[in-house]
């Protein structure tokens, strides 16, 4: 082709693709459906339907997983719509702002909102759990609803106005569904993420609350890799039917979510 | 009215996002072992972070989360470069194929490719340390890399090239002398995308680090907020890292607003 036959520079990575994620991903098959004794077996599913406890708490984190992207759903889209109205460079700065803390270790960023809660003399638990989620996860809503906004034609709205809708009826029928795209990666960049965090819900809640990611990690620290690698399986099905749920959602996310 | 209505929105919105941060830089000002007592100004806690002696594991984790950043961030920029020459001259199928699998550590939830790495590890029965690590950053750092190079390989006038190739230069004099140069920017972005991430990282990290002792900032903070008091000294420690990660970021910015600048030229 154009750039002679370099096409063998892609064997090293595709060759450390291939051990580094392929083989890992099918180690995580193999130890799920392997019993502690070794051999073939169900018995890690078994385990789980069994023990209410790991289910409890898969259907409580997928709880607050929800209420988290709702939150950020309602508090993001009004700041992304206000943000793709501005002039330019002052949204511009505006969405570096909001990004920004992102870029800081999320533990950091926890442990200040420990902080914050500790300066306000508010206790911690639930509600810290709610915030500290929101805190950290909001930006990743703003942002691709922002980008949707902005790239939103602007004579289809002046044309909805042209042809007689009311404000209300402009937002509802014309911008807001134009803007899905965007919702639909703000709510898998949110989503995601909530569902498989654990060092967040240790620190703000004292260690009282325990999410799905908690468990996972618990299980694979105390030995239990067939039963931890049961679980991850569980959670890998669960992200790729929601993913599948939203197909035109997650490639987009992963490309707005990494760069800036 | 609206305007004002808007304005303060957002005001209230980014109080919210940076009021936990302000308070850690303030309070890092103070020599009060307890976060919300200010005990006077005082760059004490500056001073023994970079002292050593006593906090010397932070200072430790600090080494070990930069050497491990840079290493992580080398690799993956010359494995991800070389990758996306090779896979820009694969057939589109193959392209897709390996864009794909490319794809499969972005999209993951760090705590699966965590646990994924983990278990190849210990099924080979590797002790973990700084060089799986290190082998586990560059896993998740590469795609970033090859993402970021690919388009500048699509953007590149393949001419130019083979104009090289004719006038007599080798292929190795063609790549220095007319490829890298075009290719320096994505690598760079991908350079910078990668150091970042690995320094940000604490799920992997954790999981592929072995219980010999080593540390780096997030299982340092990890540990030490899980034993419930929290050291002084992250306080300033995060304040520098907090101004490091701005300035970081106001360099990209810059960078990507001089080359949309170009664009439009």
């Amino acid at each position: 082709m154009y750039f002679g036959k370099r096409r063998n520079w892609s064997i090293p990575y595709v060759l450390f693709l291939v051990f580094f994620v392929l083989v890992p991903l099918a180690l995580i098959v193999l130890f799920a459906f392997t019993s502690e004794a070794g051999g073939f077996s169900f018995e890690n599913f078994r385990k789980f339907l069994m023990h209410p406890e790991a289910m409890n708490i898969l259907i409580y984190s997928i709880g607050v997983a929800l209420i988290t992207t709702i939150l950020c759903l309602l508090i993001g889209y009004p700041a992304a719509y206000i943000l793709s109205r501005m002039e330019t460079s002052r949204a511009r700065l505006l969405v570096m702002l909001f990004i920004l803390p992102m870029w800081i270790n999320f533990l950091i960023r926890t442990l200040a909102t420990v902080a914050l809660f500790d300066f306000l003399k508010l206790p911690l638990g639930e509600g810290a759990l709610l915030f500290g989620m929101v805190y950290n996860f909001l930006p990743f809503m703003i942002y691709p609803i922002y980008n949707i906004l902005l790239k939103t034609d602007q004579n289809l709205i002046e044309a909805a106005e042209d042809l007689g809708a009311n404000p209300r009826q402009v937002f509802f029928r014309t911008i807001l569904p134009l803007s899905y795209p965007g919702i639909t990666s703000g709510i898998m960049m949110v989503f995601m993420p909530v569902i498989s965090t654990f060092a967040i819900a240790e620190l703000l809640t004292i260690n009282n609350i325990k999410l799905f990611g908690t468990t996972l990690q618990e299980n694979i620290y105390n030995g239990m890799w067939n039963y931890g690698a049961a679980l991850s399986l569980l959670m890998l099905l669960l992200i790729g039917i929601i993913s599948l749920l939203n197909t035109q959602g997650s490639a987009r996310a992963a490309e707005e979510g990494g760069l800036i | 009215m609206r305007r004002i209505l808007s304005s303060s929105y957002l005001g209230i919105l980014l109080v919210m996002l940076y009021a936990p941060i302000l308070i850690i830089i303030v309070f890092s000002f103070t020599e009060a072992k307890v976060l919300g007592n200010w005990t006077g100004f005082s760059l004490k806690l500056y001073t023994s972070l970079f002292e050593g002696g006593v906090h010397h594991s932070l200072t430790s984790a600090l080494w070990n989360t930069l050497i491990i950043g840079l290493s992580a961030a080398v690799v993956s920029t010359l494995l991800g470069t070389m990758a996306a020459i090779g896979i820009f001259n694969l057939s589109s199928r193959q392209q897709k194929a390996v864009q794909l699998v490319n794809s499969i550590p972005i999209l993951n939830p760090d705590i699966i490719t965590a646990i994924s790495l983990f278990l190849l590890f210990v099924s080979l029965g590797i002790s973990q340390g700084y060089t799986t690590v290190i082998l586990a950053h560059v896993t998740f750092c590469t795609p970033y890399v090859v993402l970021s190079v690919l388009p500048r390989l699509r953007r590149m006038n393949p001419s130019l090239y083979e104009a090289a190739l004719d006038l007599g230069a080798t292929p190795f004099l063609a790549l220095r002398k007319v490829m890298l140069p075009e290719l320096k920017p994505g690598m760079i972005s991908g350079f910078i995308l990668a150091f970042t991430l690995s320094i940000d990282d604490f799920v992997v990290t954790l999981f592929t680090i072995g219980n010999e002792g080593l540390e780096t900032i997030s299982t340092y903070i990890y540990a030490d907020a899980r034993k419930g008091g929290l050291t002084p000294e992250l306080r300033p420690l995060s304040a520098i890292i907090f101004i490091t990660v701005l300035v970081l970021l106001i360099l990209i910015n810059q960078r990507t607003a001089k080359k949309t600048n170009m664009k439009t030229i």
